[in-house]
This record gives structure tokens, C-alpha cells and sequence, in this order.
């Protein structure tokens, strides 16, 4: 542990002399140069490292900017190569022989070859490892440095999930000589360097030039953290950022729009919005009771009350940009009449009570009310308990202590969440287990993607839980901005795309 | 004088003992993992185990207690969990924001509430009197945060003076930072000088009503030169003890106001740490507050005696 002075540090101290010497503002205005950016987001990341934390700030930050891994994602969802640059797998589908792209360094003059692959891989896969994303390395058997640009992977069986699950942000490659200050201090391969981190205020990258791929047309950009919905407003108003990556208030969307000094660009992100329903507790035990509540919700009243409009309506847990995609919506339409009948069928024609637990995000709190209010309509009496991140992580997601709640589910295909019976929503089916096995070996494009769709209905016509809205992206920048992700495959923001219009 | 300061000092010391003891416990007590927090929804369990090794949480919390107090005696405060930086340093960035505004709302909330209270308390029943009081009522009754929206709206989106929040830093130099710093100042100020001026004037007609005051003018002293020398001074006593209070109040108390202008300062640092369960900063944080408040409270008390020779005494 380091041991600091509580109420100076030198060089706050030295900071703030000097700022009595001078006196004067020597305010610098790159702003002319148009080769930097000030992009807010609503949270601020807790470390820099992706690899050991979920935070999807952290990720805003440095994927594709800092840390890059063997494959990696384009805005438009697809996987291509990063720093991998072909691969081949063996016909049985368990090994993968990666080729490295030559000549590439880390931002410290290191140079990236198989050795840090084969580090950064068995780290992940550790028995101590804190990666919040341990699963995506659990078929991995072992890797294997064939030379300094050769890695082979084997896994234990197939899985067609595995260039994908490499282009997570937990999975990019790191350096064992950076390591031990990755958290505040990290040093990757991309083609922006850590430059300096105000905590509570910014965070700042710069251009690498020793990058190996092209160079950006930033310079440098700043990620500045506005919390408040109504401060984000503001400074978007005062001009004080150029971009807002993921806009908090919906509410203020059309004044963006009507102003010609803004761009509002909408897209979607890999979140499945849900009414998540305890599956094993009385009475959502019974499908009958679960299919009532289907019916019960008035998706478009929701989607046009919490988020003004913004979001898609689903009906399975799955992202309808996907190819993949069912619309089945119709399986859950709204009928209240019918959901009383169901519920009377199931024997509670009184209705009943249970609770509905909802964590900070608008979508969950403005949502909640509106739902609570629907299922009173059929006689379902929910007690809206607000709670915290952290307490819903420890009471609803731990403890599996709830009836209802409202979550954006935003991993990326995460529909194998539902083969997992301890999983918080405690649904338990076999078929549903069998066919994610299935899917998980399979390679084979056109039949995995029949598989997720048998999928999708399987838990469609299960009622497993409430589908609500795939969660729209809302981004806000000044007209002449460029290259911003439109919709999220992943939480980033990729500097790499973004230029300003002359 | 010095039994009176001894006396009080030992009652600081007690005060911070209980405080640390209780915020401990209740901080301790509240439920969240702030390794499951960290970790998200896909954590398995054995790297939820690494975690918490990695961040000592798995030590007894009496044992975690005692390493945290006395670090705190050496100027410890640990190492945060979410940031990994020691709290420390944290707490010493954030301070260069938040002390440097509460000080600057301190003064601005006396300049105005001085001379509002004083030119109220002379003029008393009368129009200039009546109008600053009406003021004062509109400045309690307001919350800060909707002065604080106001400003913005005003000075920040539509005249453009200022930045709509954040803070420039003071390497930037002093006028950037305290350019940055002043329409959070207005705001925190504004309702803390409404008050003060109040009881400015209050406090003010009292002494004005005292036998002393009578003598005074008796002895040929002008209504001017007495409601100065003798009015004033004996005035202080009781709103040096609102500015005691107020300045802990703008220390701790303008976590809304850094929200409305995402200002990295203390206030923001507690808000993101009970959010994130890091709950070594939440503790460390709090207990500096009491210190402070304790200390603001001590030094107001000598401030007493040194004002009223009477206190210095009675012991």
C-alpha cells in the first residue's frame, strides 16, 4: 500500500503555487485544429483494465483505442481480425492457429508476439484469475506458442462461438511487462496511448504514432463524465463537448434534433430489455401465470412512456438487428382480457401479489411504474422496491429474492443464459439446455443459426420473462462529427473512425 | 484558556473514536459485495473469490477495522477498490476542488450577508429593510440545485460565459480554476447568505437593544460609530457559530451541487463510491468529514474565547 498525505500532494500543491504565480489562464484551444474531441459518457470507468472488471465504461474507453485483442468487433456487429491476421481451424473445429500480425508494438516499445498472446490467454483462464468474463475461456484447453507470430489454441470441444468470444474486450492481449499498473497506467497495442486521467473528470488519449495499422485522424480525445441528466444537457447546449455517447434523458432528443448545431444518432444497442421473472417462485411457477403476464404488458405503451419512443419491441430474448432474428412478438401480444382468463384458469382470479425490484437505469425505474400499472389492470398487485446497482446485484442476482424486475440484459448473444437453471431467473428446461449444447458445437453458419432460432421460441413460448425493448443507443454530437458508432455490438467508442468534416 | 482548549480537545478526541466505530459498522452493515459489483453478472464463483482475496476483503472485518483505523493514524486510508489508487491521494485531488469552492461560497455567502443583515438591522420596520428580508425568505426557501440550473441556463447555455460544469484545474491557473468554480460558489452561497444575513440582523437588534448601547450614545458616540464598534463586534458571536456550521455544511453538503456541474470534488467521490460499494472510500471520506466538521466546531469554540473574554474563564 502506498501511503499519501491526506491534504496535499506535492504536485496538487505544486499545481496550485503555480497557478498562484501565474495568475493567468494559459488555456490551450486545439479546438481550431479540429484534430481532437471531447466525448462525454455517463459513467466513469473504475480502472483501465478490461480484463478485470464487467464496467462497461471501461471498455468505452479503451477497446480498439488501447487494447486490442486476436479479433475484434466493427460497429455493424460483425467479427473481423485484429491483431490476429488469418487463422486456420482444424476440421474437427478444436484447433485454432492463429497468425499474427508482424511489426506490432505496445505503446511502452515492446513488441506483441505469441508469448503475449499465450500471457494474456492462460491469465484469463488462471485459477486466480478475476476476469468477469471467465466463460468466454473455459473450452480452452491449452495454447501453445508455435513461433514468435504462430499461437495455437486447442480447445476441449467445439465451440463456433470462439472468434467471437475473442473479440470481447476481456480477451484482448496484454503484456506481462506492463501488467502489475495495467489498472491505472495501460499499455496495449491500439493506436491511441494513455495520457493522463483526472479521476472524477476526464480521461485523455492520445495518437500513437508507431501505430501498425492507419493512422487515426484524432489527434487527441477526452472522455469527459457527466452523470446528471440534466448536466449532460447542459454542456451539451454550452458546447462544452462535441459528442455525448450515450445520450441519458430521451426526453431532450427533440430539441437536438431542431437544433442544426447537433446530430442525434440513434441505433441499437445488444441489450434485451425484459420483465425478468423468478421462474421457481410461486406463482411464476406456473406457465399459465407467466403467459398472463405477457399478455398483461403493453410494450409500445412502455417503450413510448420510459424512453419516448426510443427501443424496438421484442418478443424473445434475442437483438433484432441480428441475422438471426424471429420477430415473435405476436406469441406475447397485449390482451388484458386474456390474461385475466389465464390467471383465473391458474386460479388466481383475485389476482395476486409479488414485487418488482428496480435498479437506477431510466429504462427500469420510468418502466417499472408504467408496468406496475398494467399488471394492476389484471388484478397483479406489484410493490415497486427501488433498489442499487450493488443491492440488486446482492438481493435479486445472488439472492434470487424477488418476483419480478427490470433489466437490459447487454451481453452480446447472451441467450445461453437460459441453459443455465442457477441463473437469477431460475428457469429450468432441458430442451432448452440440450439445444445450446448442440448450438455450442456447431459451426456450421447455416445451421447454428436454425438452432438460435428454435431457440428464441423455445423461451418465447415458455414465457420465461417478460420481452419488452431491444434498448436503443441514443447518441447526441455537434453536426461535422464522424465515424461514430451508431449502434453498440460492444460498449466501445472507437476513436480510430471518428474524424470532423472540413 | 489552555484547560478550556485541553477540555476540548479531549472531547474531539472521543468524538472521532465513536464516529469511526459507527461509521464502520454502519457502512459495513449495508448490504452489497463490492466484488460482485466489480464483476457484473457473468462472474463465476471462484473469480468472485480471487477478487475479494485480491482486495483483502476476505480478512475478518474486526481485524479490517483495526488496520483502518490505524493506517488512518499514519495518513493510510488503504487503497480504494474500484480505482485501485490509495483513498489518500484520492481524497487529497478531490479536496483541491472542494475545499477551494467551500471557501469561495464562504466568502461570497459573507459579503453579502454582512452588509444585507447590517443595513437591514439599521433600517429596521423600514422599506430597505423589508425588501432585504423578503430576499432573504426567497434565498432559504429555494434549493441550490434549481439556483444552481438556473445559473447554467443563464450564464453557461445562453450568454456563454461559462462553462456548463467541470473543472479546469488549477494548473491552468488560478483565474481558470476559480473562473470554473464560480457559479457553483453562486449557488452554494446564495441560500447559506440568506441565512446568515438573517441572523446577522437578528443577532444585531438584540445588541442594539442592550443597556451598553444606550450608554454609548449617552456618552456622545454617533449612531453610526456605535452600531460599528460596539454593535457589530458583540453581534459576532452567534453568527460566527452559523459560519462554523456552514462551512461544514458546504464541505459535505454540495454533493448535488458537484452533480449539477460534474465537478470531480468530495462530494461526487462519496456518490460514486456508495454506488460501487467501495466501501474503504465511503469510510475513509465520511470519517474525514466528521474530522473536519469536529475540528471546524473546536476551532469555532476557541474562536469564542477569543471574541468574549467571559468564556476564557468559565471553563
Amino acid at each position: 500500500m502506498q501511503r499519501g498525505e491526506i491534504f496535499m500532494t506535492k504536485q496538487a500543491f505544486r499545481s496550485f503555487a503555480s497557478a498562484l504565480v501565474l495568475g493567468t489562464s494559459v488555456f490551450a484551444t486545439g479546438a481550431l485544429a479540429k484534430s481532437d474531441i471531447t466525448i462525454a459518457m455517463q459513467l466513469e470507468p473504475p480502472h483501465l483494465d478490461p480484463t478485470s472488471a464487467a464496467a462497461q465504461a471501461i471498455d468505452s474507453v479503451v477497446y480498439t483505442n488501447i487494447f486490442e485483442g486476436l479479433t475484434r468487433f466493427m460497429g455493424d456487429g460483425s467479427v473481423v481480425p485484429g491483431l490476429a491476421e488469418s487463422w486456420e481451424i482444424s476440421d474437427d473445429g478444436t484447433i485454432y492457429t492463429f497468425k499474427l500480425r508482424e511489426g506490432v508494438a505496445f505503446h511502452d516499445g515492446t513488441a506483441m508476439d505469441a508469448e503475449d498472446v499465450k500471457f494474456s490467454l492462460d491469465r484469463a483462464m488462471a485459477e486466480d484469475s478475476v476476469n468477469a468474463q471467465k466463460a468466454l475461456f473455459a473450452g480452452i484447453e491449452s495454447v501453445e506458442v508455435v513461433d514468435p507470430l504462430t499461437v495455437k489454441v486447442t480447445l476441449s470441444e467445439p465451440n463456433g462461438n470462439f472468434l467471437f468470444n475473442m473479440a470481447w474486450g476481456d480477451a484482448v492481449i496484454v503484456a506481462p511487462e506492463s501488467i502489475e499498473t495495467i489498472q491505472t497506467n495501460p499499455v496495449g497495442t491500439g493506436a491511441f496511448t494513455f495520457g493522463d486521467w483526472v479521476q472524477g473528470d476526464s480521461i485523455v488519449l492520445n495518437r500513437n504514432p508507431n501505430y501498425w495499422g492507419e493512422q487515426p485522424a484524432l489527434e487527441t480525445a477526452t472522455f469527459k463524465f457527466i452523470s446528471d441528466p440534466t448536466a449532460a444537457f447542459a454542456a451539451m447546449m454550452a458546447e462544452d463537448v462535441d459528442a455525448f455517447d450515450n445520450f441519458p434523458a430521451p426526453e431532450n432528443l427533440p430539441q437536438f434534433e431542431a437544433d442544426p448545431r447537433f446530430q442525434v444518432i440513434v441505433g441499437s444497442t445488444e441489450g434485451e430489455t425484459i420483465l425478468s421473472t423468478n421462474n421457481k417462485q410461486p406463482p411464476f411457477d406456473d406457465i399459465r401465470v407467466r403467459q398472463a403476464l405477457a399478455h398483461a404488458i403493453d410494450r409500445q405503451a412502455i417503450i413510448d412512456g420510459a424512453m419516448f419512443g426510443y427501443g424496438t419491441p421484442i418478443g424473445t430474448h434475442f437483438a433484432p438487428h441480428n441475422p438471426a432474428y424471429v420477430d415473435l412478438t405476436g406469441t406475447s401480444n397485449y390482451d388484458p382480457k386474456k390474461a385475466a382468463e389465464l390467471l383465473t384458469e391458474a386460479g388466481y382470479a383475485d389476482g395476486f401479489e409479488t414485487t418488482l425490484h428496480l435498479p437506477p437505469p431510466a429504462y427500469a425505474r420510468r418502466g417499472g411504474e408504467i408496468i406496475a400499472a398494467q399488471l394492476a389492470e389484471v388484478g397483479i398487485k406489484a410493490e415497486i422496491i427501488n433498489v442499487e446497482w450493488a443491492q440488486w446485484l446482492e438481493s435479486v442476482f445472488k439472492g434470487k429474492d424477488f418476483g419480478l424486475t427490470v433489466i437490459s440484459h447487454t451481453e452480446p448473444m447472451d441467450i445461453g443464459i437460459y441453459a443455465r437453471p442457477d441463473y437469477y431467473f431460475q428457469y429450468d428446461s432441458l430442451d432448452a439446455q440440450t439445444l445450446m449444447q448442440t448450438l455450442n458445437a456447431t459451426t456450421d453458419p447455416d445451421e447454428r443459426k436454425k438452432l438460435l432460432e428454435e431457440m428464441q421460441r423455445l423461451i418465447a413460448s415458455d414465457f420465461v420473462n417478460g420481452y419488452l425493448f431491444q434498448l436503443a443507443k441514443l447518441g447526441v454530437a455537434k453536426t461535422g462529427v464522424q465515424g461514430l458508432w451508431a449502434n453498440a455490438p460492444t460498449a466501445a467508442i472507437d476513436l480510430t473512425q471518428i474524424s470532423w468534416a472540413e | 484558556m489552555l484547560r478550556y482548549t485541553l477540555k476540548r480537545l479531549i472531547s474531539l478526541l472521543i468524538s472521532l473514536m465513536v464516529a469511526s466505530v459507527v461509521i464502520f459498522m454502519v457502512i459495513e452493515v449495508a448490504p452489497g459485495d463490492p466484488a460482485s459489483f466489480m464483476l457484473g453478472v457473468n462472474a463465476q464463483e471462484d473469480t468472485l473469490v480471487a477478487l475479494r482475496a485480491e482486495l483483502g476483503l476476505d480478512v475478518p472485518k474486526v481485524q479490517r477495522y483495526f488496520n483502518w483505523v490505524s493506517g488512518m493514524l499514519v495518513g493510510d486510508f488503504g487503497t480504494s477498490y474500484t480505482y485501485r489508487t490509495p483513498v489518500s491521494q484520492m481524497i487529497a485531488d478531490r479536496l483541491w476542488v472542494s475545499l477551494p469552492l467551500a471557501l469561495y461560497a464562504l466568502a461570497l455567502s459573507t459579503l453579502i450577508a454582512f452588509p444585507a443583515g447590517i443595513y437591514a438591522a439599521a433600517r429596521r420596520g423600514k422599506p430597505g429593510d423589508l425588501t432585504v428580508m423578503g430576499a432573504t425568505q426567497l434565498g432559504i426557501a429555494v434549493p441550490n440545485f434549481w439556483f444552481a440550473m438556473m445559473l447554467v441556463l443563464i450564464f453557461a447555455i445562453n450568454l456563454r460565459w461559462f462553462n456548463a460544469g467541470g473543472f479546469a484545474g488549477w494548473e491552468n491557473g488560478l483565474w481558470t480554476g476559480l473562473h470554473s468554480l464560480t457559479l457553483p460558489a453562486i449557488a452554494l452561497a446564495l441560500p447559506q447568505a440568506a441565512i446568515l444575513a438573517r441572523v446577522m440582523r437578528s443577532s444585531l437588534l438584540d445588541i442594539l437593544g442592550e443597556d451598553f448601547m444606550r450608554t454609548a450614545r449617552a456618552k456622545g458616540v454617533s449612531r453610526r460609530q456605535a452600531l460599528w464598534r460596539h454593535g457589530v463586534r458583540n453581534a459576532l458571536i452567534p453568527v460566527l457559530t452559523i459560519i462554523g456550521l456552514q462551512f461544514s455544511f458546504l464541505l459535505a453538503g454540495s454533493i448535488i451541487i458537484e452533480k449539477v456541474f460534474y465537478l470531480p470534488g468530495l462530494g461526487r467521490l462519496v456518490f460514486q463510491a456508495i454506488s460501487a460499494r467501495d466501501l474503504i472510500v465511503v469510510e475513509s471520506v465520511v470519517m474525514l468529514l466528521v474530522f473536519a466538521v469536529i475540528t471546524v466546531n473546536f476551532l469555532v469554540d476557541l474562536a469564542y474565547a477569543a471574541v468574549d473574554p467571559r468564556l476564557r474563564s468559565r471553563t
